[in-house]
């Protein structure tokens, strides 16, 4: 069974799920990666693919994808690295990344390689849910994978309620309209966005993402939303010095309000 | 065949929109209105009349006598380089801040390689007093100074962009990343055939006038409208789609599109997508792209910078897969041979860019009653210091 439907049939609040550039910092850090914030309680890993040109991006996760190209990082390696992960965790995966890549290792091979390694879902900001009917939805869903889409504070109504209707996974909801990257606060017109989903009683569930920092973020995102996603914070936190395994646990404290520190 | 856009922005199988739902509103937006505006008498008359005013046109159809005799044919040259700011760039920039007007924008941004483009957008934002950010690779900003002053004295500012390998690509998805961050007063300018529908349909609209210019002048000196070829380099492809447009279905002309080959196909340091490409997505249409296996997208390399884009427009990519143009490619010396020659048989310094079209001229065995238009897409002010740096090997 899809390990996302897992997870939301047992958990609707307080979700966290956490964003890295499979590459980053070290090519061969992914496995680890997964599975320190699987043992440190994040909920859901997001597993960047990289790309020469990720155009919804800001500076922090450019530059972790520009890394993880140099270093060496593509998908077939990736596919590998990833070889044994299900034996490892069991939280939700998802694939993460643009869709050029994924288009030249050819979609219908992509998909069954997600699901014979067991993995659950996909997000790809730059195909539209429109181009996604037409041509992919049943590769994805014969391959058991939830395909993930975007809204925005600019999304109509309308649009949110169709890509409600195809979506199964849950619906990322992009905090304020911009690229990635990390934010101290939430403003208000940001509430009164989140407040305006949250009243659609859509079907599926609804995770905050882009500029989510710390744990105050993080807090007000899950008033709103069933939990949060943290992408370019956690780049950040990848590059601090010291050990990995370390820098994971301490920043997913942090996030949690279970350590005293402050980001 | 169809060589028309279709209603979800394909051009057979190439084009499409392949962008983040944060940049759809405005590209809906966009969608929506661009035929209707275009077609609206009011802006017509507003965009022929700076068409014409302000930018110069019609520009002339030249019969280059000399250049004709060197290759026994008819050769016509259509006079780009005589625009105000020196290329065809500014059909399409002054057509578009008349949309931004029209949709209420207040904040323009583009991309810019060469600087043509950047000047051609900083000139109409001044003309009409809107605010101007222009894009451009830190690569770019050195090699390309004296336009960057141009667009500075016009009064736009210029971002240099870090990213990637800091060139035409990355100022591109700098620009795509201004204008996500900035979703409801801004309007994208964006430089050629390329980017999510509607841009190909529509910036190829507007250098249609190109062609528009061509059918009546061919008439007036040749007694017929339609030429025998018609050549135009190819960077995004937006020159070429303007000299082709009203003779795309007129199966008589034959079209040959020049795209830079750089230090040769096979050197590693090119710029000919058709050869070396295959269909991918970049700035958010499907299309050919020079890529490596993985689908990373690869730096392109041409001495000219307004040719050195690693995609090309959708519009191109079926005009190739369908055989409606020949493609052909110029290296980085036969350009300059092309550019070289011209100024001295002609007295006209052609842009870099357009020196390539000329260069096809060499490659090819006319009629003698053949006729034959090069598009001359700009001049070669800009491109002085490169010409001056080659002057010994080539004169
Ligand atoms: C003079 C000139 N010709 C051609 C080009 C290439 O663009 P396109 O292929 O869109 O015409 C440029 C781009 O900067 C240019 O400045």
């Amino acid at each position: 069974m899809n390990h996302l439907n897992i997870l939301f049939a047992k958990k609707q609040s307080e979700i966290l799920s956490v964003y890295f550039t499979a590459g980053y910092p070290g090519l061969e850090d992914t496995v680890e990666i997964i599975t320190v914030l699987a043992e440190s309680g994040v909920d859901m890993v997001e597993i960047g693919m990289p790309f020469s040109d990720p155009m919804a991006d800001g500076p922090v996760i450019q530059q972790s994808n520009d890394k993880a190209l140099k270093n060496g990082m593509n998908l077939r390696l990736l596919f590998r690295q990833l070889e044994d992960i299900r034996s490892q965790v069991s939280i939700p995966l998802i694939m993460m990344g643009y869709l050029n890549p994924v288009i030249q290792y050819g979609i219908g091979d992509f998909c069954k390689k997600c699901n014979e390694l067991g993995l659950d879902g996909v997000i790809l900001p730059d195909l539209p849910f429109e181009i996604y009917i037409e041509k992919y939805r049943a590769v994805f869903e014969k391959n058991e994978l939830h395909k993930i889409f975007l809204v925005s504070p600019q999304t109509s109504e309308d649009r949110i309620r169709k890509i409600d209707a195809i979506s199964n996974g849950f619906i990322y909801m992009v905090s304020s309209s911009s690229t990635t990257g990390a934010r101290e606060k939430i403003v208000k017109e940001q509430e009164d966005y989140f407040l305006r989903l949250q009243q659609m009683n859509l079907k599926n569930p609804r995770l905050i993402g882009f500029g989510i920092s710390n744990h105050e973020t993080f807090q007000r995102a899950c008033k709103y939303a069933n939990g949060a996603i943290i992408g370019s914070a956690f780049i950040r936190a990848l590059s601090e010095k010291g050990n990995l395994e370390e820098n994971i646990r301490r920043f997913v404290k942090m996030i949690r309000g279970t350590s005293g520190m402050q980001p | 065949m169809k060589y028309d856009v279709n209603k979800k922005g394909f051009y057979g199988e190439f084009g499409g929109v392949f962008i983040p739902e944060m940049m759809y509103p405005n590209i809906r937006e966009l969608q929506d209105n661009y035929l209707e505006i275009l077609a609206d008498p009011g802006f017509q008359e507003e965009f022929r009349n700076l068409l014409k005013d302000y930018a110069g046109r019609p520009t002339p159809l030249y019969h280059s006598a000399r250049l004709s005799e060197l290759h026994h044919t008819n050769i016509y040259l259509k006079r780009e380089d005589l625009t105000h700011t020196g290329a065809h760039k500014i059909n399409n920039t002054i057509g578009q801040i008349l949309i931004a007007g029209r949709l209420g924008k207040t904040r323009i941004i583009a991309e810019t390689g060469a600087g043509q483009h950047g000047v051609a957008t900083a000139t109409v934002c001044a003309l009409k007093g809107i605010k101007c950010i222009v894009y451009m690779g830190q690569l770019d900003v050195e090699r390309q100074q004296p336009n960057v002053l141009r667009m500075k004295m016009l009064g736009a500012e210029v971002i240099p962009v870090y990213s990637g390998n800091m060139t035409l690509k990355d100022a591109t998805n700098e620009a795509i990343r201004d204008w996500i961050n900035n979703p409801v007063d801004t309007h994208y300018i964006i430089g050629s055939v390329v980017g999510p529908h509607p841009y190909p349909d529509l910036v190829a609209k507007l250098q249609s006038v190109i062609s528009e210019e061509m059918k009546w002048q061919l008439k007036e000196k040749t007694g017929r409208e339609a030429p025998d070829y018609i050549i135009a380099c190819v960077g995004g492809g937006s020159n070429a789609a303007g000299a082709y447009y009203h003779y795309l279905y007129d199966n008589h002309v034959k079209m040959i599109a020049v795209e830079a080959s750089g230090k040769g196909i096979d050197s590693g340091e090119s710029a000919a997508t058709m050869v070396l490409g295959r269909p991918g997505v970049l700035h958010g249409c499907f299309s050919m792209l020079m890529q490596d296996e993985d689908g990373q997208v690869t730096e392109p390399y041409s001495i000219s910078a307004g040719l050195d884009y690693p995609g090309v427009g959708p519009i191109h990519s079926h005009l190739f897969k369908t055989g409606r143009v020949k493609f052909d490619h110029a290296t980085d010396d036969e350009a300059l041979k092309a550019a070289f020659q011209l100024a001295r048989l002609e007295g006209i310094i052609p842009a870099l860019e357009s020196a390539h079209a000329l260069a096809a001229l060499e490659k090819k065995k006319f009629r003698p009653d053949d006729v034959v238009v090069v598009n001359l897409s700009g001049r070669g002010d800009k491109d002085l210091a490169t010409y001056i740096k080659y002057m010994d090997s080539f004169l």
